[in-house]
């Protein structure tokens, strides 16, 4: 049989324009011969056939999926912020476990910051069989160019069958920068994954539409098989610090830390006490909040519950609160335990970034407000003679 | 500066729902707006032109009637405007569609930065910006709520993450992706609808863009949507009635087990 890729010699001009757009350095060029391919490590990706001028390189479409059993493993993108872990690495380690055992593979954490080696046990504690550590000064906070080329380096050089990440800013940032050089499928703020028994491919289900559609995606003929998965979704497993795991070191090459953009500064929010995206209790309010200063009655309760505040657009475009705030399809996708919504009408656009809470419980004035369609629990009242009956009788409850 | 603006025609939200017998979707009637993140960046394309001087390009992808968002770009003072369309796009994933649009930048040829909005509401995916940057090799500033200082060389701007105000500088050419904080948008002139409506809409085909065909469209989407169905109804809808001295015990007595769960 003909190799799957193969490169004309008669239109090849010996250019080597193909060598290194190779993701997986499959290809070397002797001084002016045609390049050669090493079929065990080519993925057939394709990266080669866009790259040449005479388009002298052909892949036979109908055999790619013959190099995609040579890709292996569940990586996780750990998120780490310079101090701690995002919640939604440790939901995605225990995903991964899940993933990977269907599959007979490892779960493989991707570690990448200043100084970071020593908490890779954490990662393995929560799932990880192997953490690879990019350990460098210039890896100290989040810079797209440069994780990305570090990434898609990683991902040449061990071939894994599947990337996570959080959809978060960094994550969604992150991903498609990785995923394009790659040729690799992405799908974009996954809320289910499992192995299909029959094809053994990722099934990733997500939203659409906000909200009003779900699809299930798969890349039949690619890999690796990237996701970044909504935070809150998937579980964590309780940590086992008595696991163990193997930690390697990678190497950060001089050309991966070229980048045309960089931090200048960072402005932690100190204002908000719990970020709406990792928060198990939200309290909004929207317009029937009436006025700026009423936010502080959602605030005292949120003191009580140890909750974030959120807010609908109408009360944001109001500028009754800041936009970090907002909920909804102009604002955040958020997944508590349980949502408040204080005189918020239920516009789609809003309902959009809060379906998916467990549990919902709307206040409003108005008994035809749309809110009470899909709140699990719903109060026609007046909301400021409800908000301080509950604050009291919440802390009572709770022992506060 | 030659400023060009990606933009998107959405299905209005709300409107969208699946057919439960064919699980297709079910678009008749649907009114198509400009996706509302795309409405931020033709504005703040417009205000750095006013400051910068150059021109804005508006560009969509899409069937032929996306042209109608790119008029109301042009409404609202895009100097051109581009419909990117061919059959051959159609099924085309965040890879190929940022492949396609990356294409038509490198088309103008002196693109000093690329304006898109965070995400599309229909995909929701924020995968084509970063996209756009990763297949031009361009550097990128994702979340943007600011933009600090700007010339014909460089750019610093604010980006917004979940714990904090990022400030980034970055070289131009750049991609930036914007979010609502940003700006407000204009609405359009009447003189601007006018000329909109009568404006000639280039399109650009696969041809045009020298697009490698393995590269567009279906073919050229490493991924497959396998299934479509509608989203797990909610249970619920229980309403709780009485004087709030009486409700609130009882909303309580419902949550206890949540709540312990959550305050911890």
């Amino acid at each position: 049989m003909s190799d799957p890729i193969q490169i004309n010699s008669d239109t090849c001009v010996r250019c080597g324009a193909c060598v290194p757009v190779c993701p997986y350095s499959a290809m070397t060029q002797a001084e002016g011969a045609v390049p050669t391919i090493d079929l065990k490590t080519c993925a057939l990706c394709g990266a080669c056939v866009s790259a040449c001028p005479p388009q002298a390189i052909a892949i036979e479409p109908a055999r790619k999926n013959e190099a995609l059993d040579s890709f292996k493993n569940v990586w996780v993108f750990a998120e780490w912020s310079g101090s701690e872990f995002q919640g939604v690495t440790f939901e995605l380690l225990g995903k991964a476990r899940t993933l990977a055992s269907d599959l007979g593979q490892k779960v493989v954490a991707i570690l990448f910051g200043a100084g970071v080696a020593n908490r890779a046990q954490e990662l393995i504690a929560a799932g990880a069989d192997e953490v690879i550590v990019a350990d460098h000064p210039a890896l100290a906070v989040f810079q797209d160019e440069i994780y990305a080329q570090e990434l898609r380096q990683l991902c040449g050089a061990h071939k894994p069958a599947i990337v996570l990440f959080g959809a978060t800013t960094l994550g969604r940032s992150l991903a498609s920068r990785v995923a394009v050089p790659l040729y690799a499928g992405l799908t974009a703020d996954c809320t289910g994954l499992e192995i299909c028994p029959a094809t053994r491919q990722l099934l990733q289900t997500r939203p659409a539409f906000g909200g009003n559609v779900m699809a299930t995606v798969i890349t039949p003929g690619a890999r690796p098989q990237m996701a970044t998965v909504r935070p809150r979704v998937m579980k964590a497993l309780p940590a086992d610090p008595a696991r163990t795991g193997q930690v390697v070191l990678a190497q950060v090459a001089a050309e991966v830390l070229k980048a045309k953009a960089r931090r200048l500064a960072f402005a932690p929010d100190t204002g908000t006490k719990i970020n709406l995206g990792d928060a198990e209790i939200i309290i909004a309010g929207g317009r029937g909040m009436q006025k700026p200063e009423h936010f502080a009655l959602l605030e005292e309760l949120a003191g009580v519950l140890g909750a974030a505040v959120g807010a609908s657009r109408a009360a944001v475009d109001a500028n009754w609160i800041a936009y970090p705030h907002q909920v909804g399809q102009t604002g955040k996708t958020v997944c508590p335990k349980i949502y408040f919504a204080f005189g918020i009408s239920g516009q789609i656009q809003h309902l959009a970034g809060m379906m998916s809470a467990d549990i919902i419980i709307a206040v409003n004035k108005d008994p035809d407000a749309p809110i009470f369609k899909t709140a699990t629990y719903g109060i026609v009242g007046d909301l400021f003679q409800i908000l301080p009956v509950m604050t009291r009788e919440f802390r009572k409850a709770l022992g506060k | 500066m030659h400023i060009v603006v990606c933009i998107k025609q959405v299905p209005e939200t709300g409107n969208v729902r699946i057919n439960p017998e064919t699980h297709t979707l079910m678009r008749e009637g649907v009114t198509a707006i400009v996706n509302p993140f795309d409405m931020f960046a033709i504005e703040e394309g417009l205000r750095l032109k006013a400051k910068l001087g150059g021109r804005v390009t508006v560009i969509t992808m899409g069937p032929p009637q996306a042209d109608a968002a790119v008029r109301e770009a042009l409404a609202m003072g895009a100097d051109d405007a581009v419909l990117i369309s061919d059959p051959a796009f159609a099924g085309s994933d965040s890879w190929a569609t940022s492949y396609t649009l990356a294409k038509a930048v490198q088309k103008f040829g002196d693109v000093g930065l690329v304006l898109c909005g965070k995400q599309a509401t229909d995909g929701d995916t924020a995968q084509v910006g970063p996209g756009i940057a990763a297949h031009l090799d361009l550097p990128q500033i994702t979340y943007v709520r600011k933009i600090d200082a700007i010339d014909e060389t460089r750019i610093t701007a604010q980006r917004l993450l979940e714990n904090g105000i990022e400030t980034v500088e970055s070289a131009l050419p750049c991609v930036l992706t914007v979010i609502k904080e940003i700006n407000e948008p204009r609405l359009p002139s009447l003189k601007g609808k006018m000329a909109a409506k009568k404006a000639v809409i280039p399109v650009w085909t696969a041809a045009d863009l020298a697009c490698d065909p393995h590269h567009i469209g279906l073919e050229g989407s490493p991924t497959r949507v396998a299934a479509v169905f509608p989203p797990p109804t909610r249970q619920g809808g229980e309403m709780l009635t009485g004087e709030p001295e009486t409700v609130v015990p009882q909303l309580i007595e419902k949550l206890r087990e949540a709540l312990l769960q959550a305050s911890r």
